[in-house]
């Protein structure tokens, strides 16, 4: 069986520790909102906010990475093929059909993980961070006298950072199933971890090729 | 050899010259006098080196000297017990109706042992009387200084017995060696009345009691006898005998910053921001977020009547009037030994280390006045109501002490009660237990009208939580608020990160639903391909 290597070495450590970081930040944020005890309040407001400085640091770190390698061009949405990538995961997945697209270096991720992926990026993961920051400067922009900022309520700023709390729960739950659709269910775990995938020695199908 | 000599010679003689200085300095002074602090020694001043027969001849004394002193007393609150509120309320003790020992009006014999005065024992007292200025009650440093109830604030200086042919003695007490030793004003001497405000140790305040007179340090860390040890004067910074800090109209909000020496400030001494200012917290920054929402005794006095002395937290006056077999006012006590029922006054709750009531407050306090009428309802009527909004911009989420009570009111004027309690005549209601008599001499003390009936009503008193400062390791957590059915539960219009109340129920169940669904789109989805894969091999 061949292998590939797809996910480099800092691609991969901040894979994992961008996952460390949001588990926890959701297992305290949610504590924080009152769902539950387990730390306590305190610690969990405060390993909260340290979480949240060191996943800023290293998407500052990420964002260089993506920006120097030109790997950011892996989330560039396309909707070519995504029918087919839709039609296997509904479908196809289940009779055992050869996944309409194959990862390579210079296309890792499927059209539906690049839509998925951008979502997170663009989405998600912004209307976090603005949230939060406000949620943990609130009192500065109280003071600051800012129009439209000065006046904006904590609540406000709670509901829009639990929401997005929210979603980012769904993607985790869809992204942690998808991990085990590979070709066994560790597949994809292994290449995220080694960063080498297997590549099956089978006649390619005609999207693989285009793809590649 | 005649230089070895001499070398010798000056050598000796130098030895001798060291220890003969060295010698007396460091032996100890066995008859070394303390030299006073002050530089003045009260005993030594020949206008007190006399026996006083009364108050104001030891008053004229102080006067002598201290020639501004009572002007200066006149204009205070603790000498007129009259306060007109921002509000436009006339206040103070000398008008206020509270739902304790309900008024001073008719009761000043009793009440008026703490006036700073002597001889206000009705409403011709003459407020303008430098010698009627009560100098010791604050000044005395011996702790033998007293003013019996029932004397109008009069010192006792021959045994008397009191009340007449009750057989009991009040021993005098010796005014010369009190006013030969005076000094600045304590714990001690303000807490002769302060912790004793309601009739007795504790009962009104809360965080004000007698176990403040000698504190450790979980108590309080300011007045800790062993640590910073601060009389009631370090924070209640008195000039020209103005004591500020005011309960009639209390500062609620302090926005300055710490005082320097020296500087001219707007905002009072009183204050924790006085001293502490605006950003107290050092090790977790984050504690400083909440000063503009908290105040700091909201967290810092995490309860009050923590000395173990009770506080009263209810009084019901309609039930008193009971007689026990010997024809005595009825006295029941609970398992703690204190009184829970006294026939002449009624039932009683009290409570230790309680945790305070939490309310939005601005520093105004509206009173319900003697004319004012109220009506029996739902509600208790609010003998002084803290002001205050989540967004009035002036208020601060404080700890209070409610007092709730049961108090005589005239149903058919729809007025407080002005009851005459305490005294040895016919109509005072500790004396016969009759309400109808008591009410109408007080009602005519205060010439107000009086219908002749008496019914009770409910009412509620509020009181400031702000003594009884825990060292900080004892102060409220996180989760002490941060919580639903926490201690902030019940204030609202703010959003208290961890209170569910403050959710929006909505998107906590459209989250969580689309989680659950997630979840059951996957495992379904999972469940599929083992099924469906196994069916195929």
């Amino acid at each position: 069986m061949a292998r590939m290597y797809i996910f480099k070495r800092f691609e991969r450590f901040w894979h994992w520790a961008q996952a460390a970081l949001i588990i926890f930040m959701l297992l305290s944020g949610f504590e924080i909102h009152g769902t539950y005890a387990m730390l306590g309040w305190e610690k969990a407001a405060s390993l909260h906010t340290t979480a949240a400085w060191t996943l800023i640091g290293l998407w500052l770190f990420a964002i260089f990475w993506h920006f120097t390698t030109g790997e950011w061009k892996q989330y560039i949405p396309t909707t070519k093929n995504i029918a087919a990538v839709m039609k296997y995961y509904s479908v196809g997945i289940f009779a055992d059909a050869p996944h309409p697209f194959r990862a390579t270096q210079l296309s890792k991720h499927n059209p539906l993980q690049r839509l998925a992926y951008l979502m997170v990026k663009l989405f998600i993961n912004p209307l976090i961070w603005v949230s939060g920051l406000a949620y943990l400067y609130y009192n500065d922009l109280a003071a600051s006298k800012i129009p439209g900022l000065a006046d904006l309520e904590l609540g406000s700023i709670a509901i829009v950072h639990t929401a997005a709390a929210f979603m980012m729960l769904a993607f985790l739950i869809g992204h942690l199933y998808l991990a085990t659709t590979g070709h066994t269910p560790l597949a994809h775990i292994k290449a995220m971890i080694s960063g080498w995938e297997d590549v099956h020695e089978e006649p390619q199908s005609k999207l693989s090729r285009e793809a590649a | 050899m005649r230089t070895g000599i001499l070398m010798v010679a000056v050598m000796a003689s130098m030895l001798l010259v060291s220890t003969a200085q060295a010698a007396p300095a460091p032996a100890p002074e066995p008859a070394a006098k303390k030299v006073s602090k002050s530089t003045a020694d009260h005993s030594k001043f020949k206008a007190l080196q006399q026996e006083f027969g009364s108050g104001p001849e030891v008053t004229k004394a102080c006067l002598s000297c201290h020639t501004e002193a009572s002007k200066q007393l006149h204009k205070t609150e603790h000498w007129t017990w009259e306060y007109k509120s921002p509000e436009g309320q006339l206040l103070g003790k000398k008008h206020v109706v509270n739902n304790f020992c309900t008024s001073v009006a008719s009761n000043e014999a009793a009440c008026n042992s703490c006036h700073i005065g002597y001889g206000w024992k009705d409403d011709k007292f003459d407020f303008s009387s430098e010698v009627n200025v009560d100098c010791l009650v604050c000044h005395d440093t011996t702790g033998k200084y007293t003013k019996p109830g029932g004397f109008a604030g009069n010192v006792v200086t021959k045994d008397t017995e009191f009340p007449p042919g009750s057989g009991k003695i009040v021993r005098a007490i010796n005014l010369k060696a009190i006013a030969q030793k005076v000094g600045k004003t304590s714990r001690a001497t303000c807490g002769a009345c302060h912790f004793n405000g309601g009739g007795g140790d504790g009962v009104k305040h809360g965080d004000l009691d007698s176990s403040l007179e000698s504190p450790e340090k979980a108590l309080d860390v300011h007045m800790d006898a062993e640590g910073y040890n601060f009389a009631c004067a370090t924070c209640h910074q008195t000039e020209d005998h103005k004591v500020p800090g005011s309960r009639y109209a209390p500062t609620a909000q302090d926005k300055g910053e710490a005082h320097l020496r020296g500087k001219e400030y707007k905002t009072i001494p009183t204050t924790c921001q006085a001293c502490h200012g605006q950003a107290p917290h050092k090790r977790i920054a984050k504690l400083n977020d909440h000063t503009d929402k908290v105040a700091c005794q909201a967290c810092h006095v995490p309860t009050y009547a923590r000395g173990g002395i009770p506080t009263k937290m209810s009084w019901d006056w309609s039930t008193a009037g009971q007689r026990g077999p010997d024809g005595k006012p009825l006295i029941k006590k609970n398992a703690e030994g204190h009184v829970i029922y006294n026939g002449i006054k009624g039932d009683f709750t009290m409570a230790e280390n309680v945790v305070p009531e939490y309310i939005w407050f601005n520093g105004r306090v509206k009173y319900t006045l003697r004319e004012d009428k109220i009506e029996k309802g739902d509600k208790p009527i609010q003998i002084n109501r803290f002001e205050g909004s989540a967004n009035d911009g002036k208020s601060l989420i404080w700890p209070v002490k409610i007092f709730r009570g049961k108090q005589a009111y005239d149903p058919v004027n729809k007025t407080l009660a002005v009851t005459h309690l305490a005294g040895n005549d016919d109509s005072a209601y500790w004396t016969n237990l009759n309400w109808e008599k008591a009410v109408a001499t007080g009602m005519a003390t205060v010439n107000a009208s009086f219908s002749g009936k008496v019914d009770f009503i409910e009412t509620e008193s509020s009181w400031p939580i702000t003594h009884m400062v825990a060292p900080a390791k004892d102060s409220l957590r996180c989760h002490n608020c941060h919580a639903s059915n926490g201690r902030l539960e019940k204030v609202r219009d703010i959003y208290i990160p961890g209170r569910s109340s403050d959710h929006l129920g909505l998107l906590d169940t459209a989250g969580w639903a689309i989680a659950a669904l997630t979840l059951l789109g996957v495992l379904g989805h999972g469940i599929g391909r083992i099924v469906l894969g196994k069916r195929k091999k």
